[in-house]
């Protein structure tokens, strides 16, 4: 049995080798044009002379395009039609692609790119959330406000109110593979995209509109990604249109891989979020009423802002019971790369939010920050703000054990003790929960297929529309589709995901894939299984649930046969062994214009204590230990769920301790290479790092009873940012009120903050 | 144009007819087709195309990127599809990112296993510190770590090793001794010295400039000498950061502590003192302990030399004391009772550049500062020594009224800009706590978040 062993990645031996392909090493013909980018100086501005004689005169340039050449509009946007693949007239952020260099080799092109003199007519730009709320510049015309009960009425009777406010800095996904693509032009109109995306449909879909041909003619494969983190689902737009686009006026394969600098400056990060809050609450610290307003920097364009800035609101309550809650978000247009999806999709911002403000009341009280979260966690069937109920609520349980397992309480007192031990350097601890829902909020989204060939020999070729990029996915569908036929995994053949052969994907995202393509698979695999279990049953007067696919082989009756052969047989009796599976979640309906539904498919859950040092003199600090305790369901590879929450937990408290993304006030991007943005290196893992999974079956009808594990865990760093605060609050009697990311600089200062 | 010789895994090859600023990343991805190798940020900060490097001195884990052509020249290199054996037995590092589900996505892999397999052949225990220069964003490193500790108990596979190829005329100028290296210069004044090539390699990939006429500097033996002589301590301008670490943690180790943070691995064993001097950056890490030691500077220009003060050959922010055709020869210092104490403070530990770099010697006579001298990096446009600090603590007794004089003063040296690594106000505040921390440091209890355990 494949499924719940801890198999290693499906590619891990071609990783360690070097012989896994990525879009970028791909052989293509002879002949091939490489494309660069030519990005906006401004930040916003009319153009108003575009002078590319030098670019077009340099060496090995083949061709410059701007928007005026195209034959027809071609836009890169997942969905509004507001991002032109060149900019047309008007720029809108600094890094915007205006013109696209084609030439005979990638440093020709990039080189070539720097020569323009483009002019601009400058106009005011809006970089800032307060520019943009002054300027009234929103996306849907105004603030998003959801609630349920009365928050205000709950606050002014309420016995304590707590308030305050946080800044959330973004985050770049640094995906260590920048953004690629390449396009190959086919007979007759046709085109062959090969592209680093989390999106294959999506790529199709622009790739033909620009190209203005039907989508069948457009064919788009990816086997894997270097990094995707949502980073790919609507930003390989961009490059691979540009490739089908001089694919097509040159006749030639054209491809494109970004620059890491060129990569930060075009492309959207996680949205940064400022946050304001009026809790009011009881001597216990339960939360009777609040007020929550999410400030959010969506850039210049909508992308995927909408529903990014929708999951925060939905992850208001977190764990949490909030019986009278108003939240408003306000969706702002900046002249910056236009935000978009990053691992959490908005719920991490949502849920540090009221992790703030639980961190903050347990302060206000003089409690401890755990009792606070037990007094106000759900219980089990209490509805969310949004009015789903909220079942399998395991996190009082999950807590109770981590409490134990960490030794929360013992080593929050020798915290206490060291405090008041050492004037210089102090220690912090916190234990945070995390809840979060799991669908695409956008229903129709929630499907997904499969395509599966046995073929003669017993050998299994397995596809979906899963794209893999590095989460495992592949390795996870594939154990199930060897599970299905009782085979073992050298049997399965996992190819690349292929607009060709699974058509109408959704984007692999939202934690989704492994629940979405799991399921179409296993449809897949059962329709075969069924009808050789029928034919081998017919052969053997035998009745065809009896047959069973384990170990290899086929028994059916009195009959045992290999894999292969019973493949054979089923063929010799003109049995298809080829079929489409599909699957689309069930049970969820959402109205997002009332705020009200049941989006979610399911919760996953988990809960980490962090434990930091800070230094008081700098504000320098490490992270010497975390325990994490995490629910899968019942976890369809252990292994590689291990490694999404370590990776998860380490990618988030970047987010939230050295990753700052600093904008000039000219709008420029001044964190655009690792050398100035700084993702957590090797030491910067906790000391000590325990992870164990909680392992309770999932109660919705997933693949293998398992929960989705992409995304969660990166919300288990929160714990990281309040046991900063936790140490910093050691200082001084006020609260650190300590924003993120909580550089050494920020450190400090909440420090003197906390000393008043 | 190059014609230049190295193995590559295993096997002899000739680079014919490139141009000297060529990168081993590019010629490797598209002349050979070796794309095991990684661009991740062409400017070696992530280590996505590490590759492994063996001379005469052993082997070193090296940025292809930031790489020229010629700078392998006379070396075996191995690249990640050089790592498991002809037979495809898998070295013991790939063994073990395999067992410990050590890689996710992938593309960061070669570059770990490489940067693994040189640290295992050196024997390195340390792994933070042999990884400091790999970054992936997938797995948290934990894994990564495991499969590090796994591998160490296995032997150095034997098919790494190699023979090193002859090496003739590299066909570019890659002098091997400094008179060598001073005709050159002073018949080329305005061409450009590259040492490790960590900086003008990103001249060369970040900003498109030729950097022709292009001379070498890493065959000069004379200039790859550390001379620890009885009173002075003599650094010649081609020794690498790596080399030095060793040598100062006999002397200073402060400044032994401060090199294991330059850049990565990779970047040590490429980059040179001289480099790091004579780029002159306001954040350089390597002049503030070198000025706090009272260094001379020993410039070249063809026969003529001249010796300086090292804080005097910073101008001004883009301006050095340098003429066209001059370089850097050595650095040298008195030998002296170990007073030094650096302090770096960055948003991240490893492998980033400094907010501040603080140095501090601070020699006492009977409880009272005798001498003092105070260099920092970061607090304005060049590494500069903090005078008016250093005279509020001559003379007085080394206390906490001295510390608060002292940083008083300094509000008087620096003028720190606000920019993205740090604004001016933090720059000041870790400044002047660095003095509170030499006090502390000299009264035994100066403590650090590295020291704590969990």
């Amino acid at each position: 049995m494949s499924l719940g062993t801890a198999l290693p990645h499906d590619s891990a031996t071609l990783h360690v080798t070097g012989q896994a392909r990525y879009t970028d090493d791909i052989p293509l013909p002879a002949g091939t044009l490489h494309l660069c980018f030519g990005l906006s100086a401004v930040a916003h501005g009319v153009i108003t002379e575009m002078d590319l004689s030098a670019v077009r005169a340099a060496p090995g340039v083949v061709d410059v395009i701007t928007a005026a050449d195209l034959a027809r509009p071609a836009d890169t946007s997942p969905g509004w039609h507001d991002e032109p693949l060149l900019a047309d007239g008007t720029v809108h952020h600094v890094g915007q692609p205006v013109f696209l260099v084609v030439a005979d080799s990638h440093r020709a092109a990039q080189r070539a790119a720097r020569l323009a003199r483009v002019t601009y007519d400058e106009r005011p730009a809006i970089l800032t959330l307060d520019q943009a709320l002054a300027a009234g510049s929103h996306f849907e015309g105004g603030p998003i406000v959801w609630s349920r009960g009365d928050a205000a009425a709950a606050i002014a009777s309420a016995p304590r109110v707590v308030e305050g406010a946080m800044e959330i800095g973004g985050q770049e996904h640094f995906y260590l593979e920048g953004q690629a693509a390449a396009a190959i032009p086919d007979e007759a109109g046709g085109m062959h995209v090969i592209a680093s995306t989390q999106h294959p449909s999506e790529i199709q879909e622009k790739v033909a509109e620009a190209l203005g041909v039907p989508m069948h003619s457009v064919r788009v494969e990816c086997r894997r990604m270097g990094g995707g983190f949502g980073g790919k689902e609507s930003q390989g737009n961009g490059p691979a249109v540009a490739c089908a686009v001089a694919a097509q006026r040159t006749g030639r394969p054209c491809r494109i891989r970004y620059d890491r600098d060129d990569d930060f400056v075009i492309t959207g990060k996680r949205h940064d979020f400022r946050i304001r809050y009026r809790a009011g609450v009881d001597a216990a610290g339960r939360i009777l009423g609040l007020q929550m307003v999410h400030h959010v920097r969506c850039g210049w364009s909508r992308d995927l802002s909408t529903p990014v800035a929708d999951r925060a609101m939905l992850h208001t309550d977190n764990a949490y019971f909030l019986p009278n809650v108003r939240i408003e978000s306000h969706r702002l247009r900046t002249n910056t790369q236009s935000n978009t999806a990053f691992r959490g999709f908005g719920g991490p911002q949502g849920v540090l939010a009221i992790e703030r403000v639980v961190d903050h009341i347990a302060h206000a009280l003089g409690r401890d920050p755990l009792a606070v979260r037990r007094a106000n966690l759900y219980a089990e069937g209490q509805t969310t703000h949004y009015g789903q109920p909220v079942t399998q609520f395991a996190l009082p349980r999950m807590i109770d054990r981590l409490e134990r397992t960490a030794d929360y309480a013992g080593r929050r007192a020798a915290a206490a003790a060291w405090n008041a031990a050492n004037p210089v350097l102090k220690r912090g601890l916190a234990l945070t929960p995390v809840k979060f829902g799991i669908s695409f909020t956008l229903t129709h989204m929630n499907q997904a297929g499969a395509l599966v060939h046995v073929y003669r020999d017993g050998s299994i070729h397995l596809n979906h529309g899963g794209t893999e990029m590095g989460q495992g996915l592949f390795q996870k569908v594939a154990q199930v589709a060897a599970a299905e036929f009782g085979v073992g995994l050298g049997a399965v053949r996992i190819t690349a995901t292929d607009t060709a052969k699974v058509p109408n994907t959704a984007p692999t995202a939202a934690s989704s894939g492994s629940d979405l393509n799991g399921m179409a698979v296993q449809a897949a695999c059962a329709a075969i299984r069924g009808r050789m279990a029928e034919h081998l049953a017919a052969l053997h007067q035998a009745d065809p649930a009896s047959v069973v696919f384990a170990e290899g082989r086929v028994r059916v009756g009195a009959a045992d046969m290999p894999f292969a052969e019973a493949a054979e047989r089923c063929w010799r009796g003109r049995v298809g062994l080829s079929a489409a599976g599909h699957y689309k979640t069930p049970d969820i309906s959402w109205d997002r214009a009332a705020g009200r539904g049941r989006p979610f498919f399911y919760f996953a859950h988990g809960a980490a204590v962090a434990e930091v040092v800070i230094d008081t003199l700098t504000g320098e600090y490490r992270i010497l230990r975390a325990d994490i305790l995490h629910d899968c369901g019942a976890s369809l590879n252990p292994a590689i769920d291990i490694g999404q929450i370590e990776g998860g937990f380490v990618q988030g408290a970047g987010w939230l301790t050295t990753e700052e993304l600093v904008w000039d006030d000219r709008g420029r991007l001044r964190t655009h290479a690792p050398a100035t943005y700084k993702i957590p290196a090797c030491s910067d893992r906790p000391r000590v790092f325990n992870v164990t999974l909680w392992d309770e079956p999932n109660a919705a009808a997933t693949i293998g009873r398992s929960k989705a594990v992409g995304e969660p865990p990166l919300m288990l760093a929160n714990a990281v940012l309040l046991a900063l605060s936790d140490a910093v609050a050691a200082c001084g009697a006020a609260y650190p009120a300590l924003d993120a990311p909580a550089t050494p600089e920020r450190v400090l200062a909440a420090l003197r903050r906390a000393a008043g | 144009m190059t014609d230049i010789t190295f193995t590559l895994n295993g096997a002899p090859v000739r680079v014919a007819g490139q141009p000297p600023t060529r990168t081993l990343l590019d010629w490797l991805r598209e002349d050979r087709k070796l794309t095991g190798t990684k661009e991740g940020c062409n400017e070696g900060d992530c280590g996505a195309c590490t590759v492994w490097v063996r001379d005469r001195a052993g082997v070193r884990a090296l940025n292809a990127c930031i790489l020229f052509l010629p700078q392998v020249h006379g070396t075996a290199v191995r690249t990640v599809e050089g790592m498991a054996a002809p037979d495809g037995t898998l070295h013991p590092v790939q063994r073990a990112m395999i067992d410990h589900h050590a890689s996710q996505c992938g593309f960061c892999t070669p570059g770990f296993v490489v940067a693994m397999a040189a640290a295992h052949a050196r024997g390195e225990a340390d792994h933070d510190t042999a990884l400091a220069g790999n970054l992936c964003r997938c797995t948290g490193y934990a894994p990564i770590v495991r499969a590090a500790e796994a591998a160490a108990r296995e032997p150095v596979p034997a098919w790494l090793d190699d023979p090193l190829p002859e090496a003739g005329d590299p066909g570019v100028a890659m002098p091997e001794t400094a008179d060598a290296l001073a005709a050159w210069f002073a018949a080329h004044p305005h061409g450009t010295l590259v040492g490790g090539g960590t900086d003008a390699g990103l001249w060369v990939t970040k900003q498109f400039r030729s950097l022709a006429p292009v001379a070498f500097t890493g065959r000069c033996a004379d200039l790859r000498r550390i001379e620890v002589g009885a009173d002075r301590v003599r650094i010649g301008a081609a020794v690498t950061l790596a080399e030095l670490e060793p040598a100062m943690a006999a002397l200073h180790p402060a400044f032994a502590a401060l090199i294991r943070r330059f850049g990565g691995p990779q970047v040590r064993a490429a980059a040179t003192i001289g480099g790091n001097i004579a780029n002159a950056s306001p954040i350089g890490d390597s002049p503030p302990p070198l000025i706090a030691l009272d260094a001379t500077l020993h410039l070249r220009r063809g026969d003529a030399r001249r010796s300086i003060p090292l804080e005097s050959f910073f101008l001004a922010y883009g301006r050095q004391d340098r003429a066209p055709g001059e370089f850097v020869e050595a650095v040298s210092f008195p030998r002296q009772p170990d007073r030094l104490r650096v302090w770096k403070v960055s948003k991240r530990f490893d492998d980033d550049i400094s907010a501040v770099c603080g140095a501090f010697r601070i020699a006492l006579d009977g409880g009272r500062v005798a001498a003092a001298r105070i260099a920092f990096g970061g607090m304005a446009g060049i590494p500069a020594r903090a005078r008016a600090a250093e005279a509020a603590l001559t003379g007085r007794v080394w206390d906490e009224t001295a510390v608060a004089a002292a940083q008083a003063a300094l509000a008087k040296d620096f003028r720190p800009i606000d920019d993205h690594r740090a604004s001016a106000a933090y720059r000041m505040a870790v400044a002047q706590a660095m003095l509170t921390r030499c006090l502390m440091a000299d009264r035994g209890s100066a403590p650090s978040v590295l020291e704590v355990s969990p």
